[in-house]
């Protein structure tokens, strides 16, 4: 791939653009949300963000918004993701890999079915107990 | 711990995003054996006594976790470059911003592995709390030189927004396509024992 200018890059979203419109429904207002605290990051939540971005291209659902948040409190579990759907709960996941980003976009994003497995679902000890 | 030298650049620079910084600079100069980076922001900056505090990883301002003790963004960095001969510097003064410098020694064994630099970068333009972000990549080696520069100002202009897939991918594709430009002067680091 040749280096490209800011040129080619606006060109590129234009030609993009309109195949977009064409499918504008399937995927509207997902949200994922990719904790990258300093937690986060040594636990592998860049190579999380990656795979969202790879894995949504590859099924065709580009319009779904992918934002990235510091640590979510949730250091035990990192690499954690937010994952908001409509008319499912929101969720977060923790252990998140490579792989387990394939089984949320197509079970949560494209099937409306929670990844239970990695759901998190109780605060760990330390925050629980009182001072 | 990290496990890349990415992964601290991208822990580093989310310290300036955070410090409210309007303007951040991050400048990364690749040679046959060094990769030195500089990260300037003109964020609210800290005191001498809070400098002293951010680099003892038993100590956090508890500001985003309040009952949290300790901190370890700056102390991890601290200890990956001086474990492995490499340095590092921090500047700072209330209100004016912090330069952060350090420097890789990428021939050391104990230096991580550099990791990727147009996924660190793409998470770097896109961050939520990024205001005005400049990055300057530089490579000269033996084999010759060449670099590249990024403003966030220019491609949020080109692109519309930074949070859609769609986006996000043509952003990656076009940071990939600059490292690529560097990548024929790029040369192995053999470990000097």
């Amino acid at each position: 791939m040749a280096k490209m200018t800011l040129e080619d890059l606006r060109k590129l979203r234009e030609s993009k653009q309109d195949a977009l419109r064409k499918r504008d429904v399937e995927g509207k207002d997902c949200q994922v949300i990719v904790g990258m605290g300093t937690c986060g990051i040594a636990a592998g939540a860049k190579v999380v963000l990656d795979a969202f971005l790879s894995e949504l291209e590859a099924k065709g659902i580009e319009n779904v918004s992918v934002t990235q948040t510091g640590c979510m409190g949730l250091c035990h579990v990192e690499p954690t993701v937010e994952v908001i759907v409509p008319g499912m709960p929101d969720v977060i996941y923790g252990n998140v890999d490579a792989k387990v980003v394939k089984q949320i976009v197509a079970d949560h994003i494209i099937g409306k079915k929670l990844v239970s497995e990695h759901v998190f679902d109780k605060p760990a000890a330390d925050i629980l107990k009182k001072d | 711990m990290h496990r890349y030298v990415t992964d601290f650049i991208l822990d580093i620079v989310q310290n300036s995003f955070e410090a409210d910084s309007n303007n951040v600079e991050l400048v990364l100069r690749e040679d046959d054996r060094y990769l030195d980076m500089t990260v300037r922001d003109d964020g609210k900056g800290m005191s001498h006594q809070m400098l002293e505090k951010v680099l003892d990883p038993y100590q956090t301002d508890g500001i985003k976790h309040i009952k949290r003790k300790v901190g370890l963004g700056l102390p991890f960095l601290v200890q990956a470059t001086r474990s492995a001969g490499g340095s590092f510097d921090i500047q700072s003064e209330v209100s004016k911003g912090t330069v952060v410098k350090c420097r890789f020694d990428l021939c050391n064994i104990d230096t991580p592995p550099m990791g990727d630099i147009p996924s660190t970068l793409l998470a770097l333009v896109s961050h939520p709390a990024a205001k005005g972000v400049e990055i300057e990549r530089s490579l000269s080696t033996s084999k010759g030189s060449d670099s590249y520069h990024l403003s966030r100002e220019k491609l949020l202009e080109v692109l519309g927004s930074f949070t859609t897939v769609a986006t996000l991918n043509l952003l990656m594709e076009y940071l990939q396509s600059q490292e690529e430009a560097l990548d024929r002067f790029k040369v192995d680091h053999i470990p000097v024992l």
